[in-house]
């Protein structure tokens, strides 16, 4: 072994021998390969299943290729009362909050970014902090009396306020950034010509900030899809609920799960965050300070 | 990138511009109202319930009942009663076990060999190994939840198997191992992606030189490269840390059992105010969370500061 090369002259003809160096470098290339394989076996199996299963005409719970793949299992899902309905009910709450988030954070990262205020950038930081530990579980109770007392319980209204309460703060965090990148003298030429605030907002840094815009718009869409708790302990309606409660509900309630529905109905709610998230990812790269919570 | 060269020549128009916006371009009347929806939404739904928590912790609060109306202010009944109570001390046991050993030590440690093992490997293997950690991050926590499910049945689940029919129940068996694994997969993403940045951060310049004198990866590793990402490791480790103290998911995989071996503090937090309806307690549990969670965060911000 090569310890603290005391030699100042550097040079790969130092090393102790040629054959020493062959046998390290082929024992690192094997230890590469073993833990490649190892790794990447961990992350596909338990996903084998939701990739074979949906296409099975008996799935259990056994990650096997179909011995006749069919597509039956999704005409099927229209059977149940819940299945697809829910999934237009997570659109209709990722669509809400997204709006809401947008619209909230848009201004606030545009003022932010442009006036000085003393201890603004920990400000920012400790909500970002905050939002990633409250909005979980650390205040359901009082969120839950919170929406309680509104008159919100069991209304979207109440879940969406409760969700973009949460993403608002990582989402002027990450449009800040973006604003933050546009040149001033953008909006002081616009200003001279006697453009308002609003305008200069609207017409200047909305357009400039578009890349941030899609980013957030992603990445409470994203988040929303696949929260769990919040609709869980805020709405009751079976009807009401987003396809996140619904599927926990396929498997946990009544005697005999169905894997059928379970499988397909899974996978078809899956891929559209997968899709949406790789997507972003490629084209903009890794902005995601919030990261997914479900 | 933003030059800074644009400071303003002449003040901005406007008769009721203070004179220290004139950097700004944005009037402050302006700014308030742009600033004052998020402000709201963030008060109302994320520092408000905050607050609240610790007022309902010192109160009898419940949903129904003379209690309902007039809750009264116990003091600190309910956290002494908490820190009483071995089921409580079973949780936060439960709790800093499934942190330590599912973000601390599986994801930060796997998350960071990804990201060193992925620095110089180009090619589709590597990118289809990336989506796929990627894709376990991002698949919604339910479905998660039913996959490792089925994935660790006890006897057509894949593991048992992969391991020729092992028909070990591992849930049932090794429940808190079982949720620490799980956690593991669920998360690795966040810490290889971040990794992954801070490693390009490193001048290769230094890699180099290092190489050229003779360091060997390990030395190079602990010598240059863990010392130059220190803030991006703390970074890392307080967010996955947050997370996983407040982590919901295990609920949706063992719903804290068999026997409170999995009974994590979210579930406990769960069970205690909103399927027993005791909201004073609960909330005292979650002031408690609150404060763990702000525990952490000042270690970190230390930690942080004692590096310059």
């Amino acid at each position: 072994m090569v310890r603290d090369h005391p030699a100042p002259t550097p040079g790969p003809t130092q090393e102790p021998s040629e054959s020493a160096l062959l046998v390290r470098r082929f024992l690192s290339r094997i230890g590469f390969y073993v833990f490649v394989v190892i790794v990447s076996a961990f992350f596909a199996l338990p996903m084998l299943w939701l990739v074979f299963a949906p296409f099975d005409a008996h799935p259990t719970l056994a990650a096997t290729p179909p011995s006749s793949p069919t597509l039956a299992n999704f005409p099927d899902l229209l059977k149940d009362p819940y299945a697809l309905p829910s999934l237009a009910n997570s659109v209709v709450l990722a669509a809400a909050t997204m709006v809401l988030v947008v619209a909230a954070a848009a201004p606030a990262a545009y003022a932010l970014s442009r006036v000085r205020i003393p201890g603004r950038d920990l400000l920012l930081y400790v909500l970002l902090l905050f939002s990633s530990v409250v909005t979980g579980t650390a205040a359901m109770v009082p969120l839950f009396l919170l929406v309680f007392d509104l008159g919100l319980i069991n209304t979207y209204v109440g879940v969406v306020l409760v969700l973009a309460g949460g993403l608002t703060p990582a989402g002027i965090f990450i449009l800040k950034d973006f604003v933050d990148s546009m040149p001033k003298s953008y909006e002081e030429s616009a200003r001279v010509f006697g453009a308002s605030s609003f305008q200069i907002l609207r017409d200047i840094v909305l357009p400039y900030a578009r890349p941030g815009l899609a980013v957030i718009a992603v990445w409470v869409v994203v988040n929303v899809w696949s929260n769990f708790l919040i609709p869980f302990i805020l709405l009751r309606d079976p009807g009401m609920l987003p396809a996140a409660v619904v599927v926990y509900n396929f498997y946990t309630e009544g005697g005999q799960a169905n894997l059928r529905l379970i499988s397909s109905f899974g996978l078809l709610y899956s891929i559209p965050v997968v899709v949406m998230y790789l997507f972003v990812n490629r084209r903009y790269g890794f902005r995601f300070y919030g990261g997914i919570k479900g | 990138m933003s030059p800074r060269a644009a400071e303003p020549t002449s003040p901005p128009r406007g008769a009721s511009t203070p004179p220290e916006a004139s950097a700004a371009a944005l009037p402050t009347r302006g700014a308030v109202a742009f600033l004052t929806p998020a402000l709201l939404l963030i008060g109302v739904f994320l520092v408000f319930p905050a607050l609240w928590t610790l007022y309902l912790g010192i109160t009898d609060y419940r949903l129904t009942g003379i209690q309902a109306a007039y809750p009264q202010v116990i003091g600190l009944d309910n956290f002494t009663s908490a820190l009483g109570d071995p089921a409580f001390a079973n949780s936060l046991w439960v709790t800093v076990l499934y942190v330590l050993g599912s973000a601390v030590i599986g994801q930060m440690g796997l998350g960071f060999a990804l990201a060193w093992t992925f620095r110089r490997w180009h090619g589709p293997a590597r990118s289809a190994l990336e989506v796929l950690v990627i894709t376990a991050w991002i698949i919604p926590s339910s479905v998660v939840a039913f996959l490792w499910i089925a994935f660790l049945d006890t006897h057509n689940g894949t593991l048992n198997v992969a391991l020729g029919n092992a028909n070990i129940p591992w849930l049932f068996s090794w429940p808190l191992l079982s949720i620490i694994v799980f956690n593991t997969w669920r998360g690795t993403a966040f810490s290889m992606l971040l990794f992954g940045g801070a490693l390009n951060t490193v001048p290769p310049s230094y890699l180099e030189t290092a190489r050229l004198a003779g360091a060997s990866s390990w030395q190079q590793l602990r010598d240059i490269v863990l010392p130059s990402i220190r803030g991006h490791i703390l970074t890392n480790l307080l967010l996955i840390s947050l997370w996983t103290f407040n982590d919901f998911s295990p609920y949706l995989i063992t719903a804290g059992g068999p026997n409170f071996a999995t009974d994590t503090l979210p579930i406990y937090i769960f069970r205690n105010a909103l399927v027993n309806f005791q909201l004073g307690y609960g909330a005292a549990i979650s002031a408690i969370l609150l404060l763990i969670n702000l525990g952490i965060a000042l270690i970190y911000l230390r930690l942080l500061r004692a590096r310059s």
